[in-house]
């Protein structure tokens, strides 16, 4: 640990004072503007050249902020789900340093439980406000219980055995489990991406602010989403329970010393982990209105960017990352040309390495033995 | 479970005193032989021959990642990238698609009149791994300063970017020609040609599997040989302890970047050789699946042991694309169940990775170095009289 930690210092004393003045100064401001260069270039641009648009039935060109407005808008609603699966991530990696690919495809379990909740019980168009209201949260908590449940028993079959192998087997399990879950997921609702009612007729527009519109899939993927969060934090840094999770995170062994059950701890991160990208399963469905089998391995490829990006281990850097994720996402889906949505992920990646490089323990993680 | 294995443990040891000590010498010879005669006892068109050749362009790719991840413990989750620049140098410089352009170097037949670029098939896997080692390399730079799963996550995105370009490669213009052929692929490729077998085709595989084979039996001697060279002990003590290696006067980024390249290199001419083989470089190929079903062989088999990765390369590419669609698929029938179990196929493959690694987590055939490792202290003991101090404690159930 020690040796470790010497690492980046000896790295970054060598080399010339000049180079190693830019890095600094790159290290400390290369990353900001990095990240506002998109924002701030179609800011100025839809200003100044302005965009084109309808208005009253006239194609004209308009020159104010709603369309960026809508661009951060709706990246931000959008984030919100990719925040929810990061937690999972970057708690499960803070405490036992690995990268659950499985992840990823317990939250699209979540999305086909949820859906199959609803369908079960008979939610359609035409029930009435409270039912369902009444409905989506009996949904909310299933899918919750299912994927919390599930990634308990994936650690437990897969993980808790290779505690102490060589650190790249439970990877392989991780792998192994995904592909059973993404062939549970094939068999549940076949290889063709399945359409979901649109219970909340997410597409209504509950109110807008000079332009920018805010549709009820919004309120529905902030409103979840705020909430759990603010629990999440608050559980994690007053609970009693909350201190052993990060007292095993910073050391399993000297936690085992002072009494703490490790092996609970990492089950209840696996549990919590579980619960929230069931939750994301949920709003993921309602938002997109379509589920598939394969949607797990694209988003949880995203949410893991959006955790290192963050600073993984970091709980706050994982709702951060994803929020940013999603911003950038809304920008180069809908600025097309030069972007559009077959570019995105280019994009995407391309600002991940950019991170790496400049600032290799992520937005607001702290230096630890694996990042410079 | 323990008494079992050190029963097993007494066995071996027994074994081993009473095999001749080059005995390991005439295995090797022995499945060099048993490889070179196996696709005559099958027809020239054969399933099972055809999922050889592909196992065994496994077996180059999981070689060639094991140079970065096992030796220099570079967890690179983007070999695809290499598959994929592999397979397109086969498309660019095999084929008719950069039709503006007309070069023809050292071809035979027919393909001299074409439009493109055609080069030699031999020429054409040097340039592949030429080509791919300098994008390993660049690849590599921006790792250099993380360390762990931070290098996997930055390879990860480089796999993600090149495939992306590949599906969207018709949008990119290259002297008003597109860069790839997307999903509809590059098709229509050269027909390998080497003096004294001819034209290859795919109705007589054969020619494919020696090409492959020799390729297989080249990337094994390099491997084994760098291994055992100053740049491979480099690599395993970076791997080992970066601080202590660099302390030594190991140049890091020299040898860094090295593995990258090395590693790339065998992706890409194993990449170019699938490509001439399945005569079509299709973008839908390159996905991030293929970089784990190859670090999945290097794991299973033993991270950094050479015969290890042989093995898991060879059992895993035979599992996935022969025994679990062609054998056991009329099982159930069989049984009198009336389910297909190509619908579990993903399953199947998932369940026995999980199996393996619970029951054997550092893999089929350990790397001696590493095996040292997981025994933590108790291990010399272990390695100085096999069968007697294994009894005591497993590596699963490590006293904490």
């Amino acid at each position: 640990m020690e040796a470790g930690s010497l690492a980046p210092k000896a790295a970054s004393a060598a080399g010339h004072p000049a180079l190693v003045a830019i890095r600094r100064f790159a290290g400390k401001w290369g990353l900001i503007a990095a990240l506002a260069a998109l924002p701030v270039y179609y800011t100025i641009h839809d200003l100044v050249s302005g965009y084109p648009a309808f208005v009253n039935g006239h194609a004209t060109t308009v020159h104010d902020l709603s369309y960026i407005g809508t661009n951060l808008f709706q990246g931000i609603s959008n984030g919100a789900i990719w925040a929810l699966i990061a937690i999972g991530y970057t708690l499960v990696y803070g405490i036992i340093e690995l990268i659950n690919f499985a992840h990823g495809d317990v939250f699209m379990i979540g999305s086909l439980t949820a859906a199959g909740f609803w369908a079960g019980i008979g939610l359609t168009l035409a029930t009435g406000t409270f039912g369902v209201i009444f409905g989506l949260a009996a949904a909310l908590i299933v899918s919750m219980l299912v994927c919390g449940a599930l990634n308990v028993l994936i650690e437990r079959v897969g993980y808790r055995p290779l505690r102490n192998a060589p650190k790249l087997a439970p990877l392989i399990t991780a792998v192994g489990f995904s592909f059973i879950l993404q062939n549970v997921g094939l068999l549940w609702i076949g290889g063709s991406p399945a359409g979901v009612t649109d219970l909340i007729r997410g597409n209504d527009i509950v109110f807008s602010i000079s332009g920018v519109a805010i549709h009820r899939r919004d309120v529905l993927a902030i409103g979840i989403t705020v909430p759990l969060v603010i629990l999440l934090t608050w559980f994690v840094g007053r609970t009693r329970m909350g201190r052993a999770m990060r007292a095993t995170a910073q050391d399993p062994e000297a936690a085992r010393l002072m009494g703490i059950n490790v092996d609970t701890t990492i089950s209840l991160t696996f549990l919590i982990g579980g619960a929230l990208a069931g939750a994301a399963g949920l709003i993921y469905a309602l938002y997109e209105t379509t589920i598939s089998y394969l949607q797990g391995f694209e988003a949880g490829l995203i949410a893991f960017t959006a955790a290192v990006m963050g600073g993984i281990g970091n709980i706050q850097g994982a709702v951060l990352g994803g929020l940013i994720i999603g911003v950038i996402q809304q920008i180069c889906d809908s600025r097309s040309p030069p972007f559009g949505p077959q570019w995105t992920p280019v994009i995407v990646f391309g600002y991940l390495i950019v991170i790496m490089v400049l600032r290799p323990r992520g937005l607001l993680g702290e230096e630890t033995r694996e990042a410079g | 479970m323990s008494e079992l294995l050190a029963v097993l443990r007494e066995w071996r040891a027994a074994i081993e005193r009473w095999l001749p000590p080059w005995w390991s010498r005439a295995l090797a010879v022995l499945l060099i032989g048993f490889g070179l005669l196996l696709p005559q006892l099958f027809s020239n068109a054969s399933n099972f021959v055809n999922t050889e050749i592909l196992s065994l362009t496994y077996v180059m790719f999981a070689l060639g990642l094991n140079i970065v991840v096992g030796f220099a413990g570079l967890l690179d989750l983007g070999y695809v990238a290499f598959f994929a620049l592999g397979s397109y140098a086969f498309g660019w410089l095999g084929s008719g698609f950069f039709y503006k352009a007309s070069v023809h170097i050292l071809v035979h037949g027919p393909t001299n009149s074409l439009p493109g670029i055609h080069l030699n098939f031999v020429l054409i896997l040097i340039c592949a791994g030429l080509l791919t080692a300098f994008a390993g390399a660049i690849i590599g730079v921006p790792t250099l300063r993380l360390r762990g799963d931070y290098i996997a996550i930055v390879t990860l995105a480089f796999g993600e970017i090149v495939r992306v370009i590949a599906l969207n490669g018709p949008q990119i213009k290259v002297f008003g020609m597109p860069l790839t052929g997307g999903e509809l692929g590059i098709s229509g490729t050269d027909p390998p040609y080497l003096p004294g077998i001819g034209m290859f085709s795919q109705l007589d595989i054969r020619p494919w599997y020696y090409v492959i084979f020799a390729l297989v039996l080249l990337t094994l001697f390099v491997n084994i040989r760098v291994r055992d060279s100053r740049l491979g002990r480099a690599w395993i003590a970076l791997r080992e302890d970066e601080v202590a290696a660099v302390s030594m006067g190991i140049p890091l980024v020299k040898t860094k970047l090295l593995a990258y390249a090395l590693g790339a290199a065998f992706g890409g001419i194993a990449g170019a050789f699938l490509g001439a083989y399945t005569t079509l470089i299709d973008a839908g190929e390159f996905q991030f699946g293929f970089s784990i079903f190859v670090l999945s062989m290097v794991i299973l088999g033993g991270l950094g042991s050479i015969w290890g990765v042989v093995l898991g390369a060879l059992l895993l590419a035979n599992i996935n694309y022969y025994l679990i669609p062609d054998v056991l698929n009329s099982l159930p029938g069989d049984f009198g169940l009336n389910f297909n179990l190509n619908e579990l196929q993903v399953s199947i493959f998932g369940f026995l990775l999980v199996l393996v690694m619970v029951l054997r987590p550092q893999g089929l055939i350990p790397e001696r170095r590493r095996k040292l490792e997981l025994t933590e202290g108790i291990g010399e003991l272990e390695l100085e009289e096999p069968g007697t101090a294994w009894s005591a404690v497993e590596p699963g159930e490590a006293a904490p």
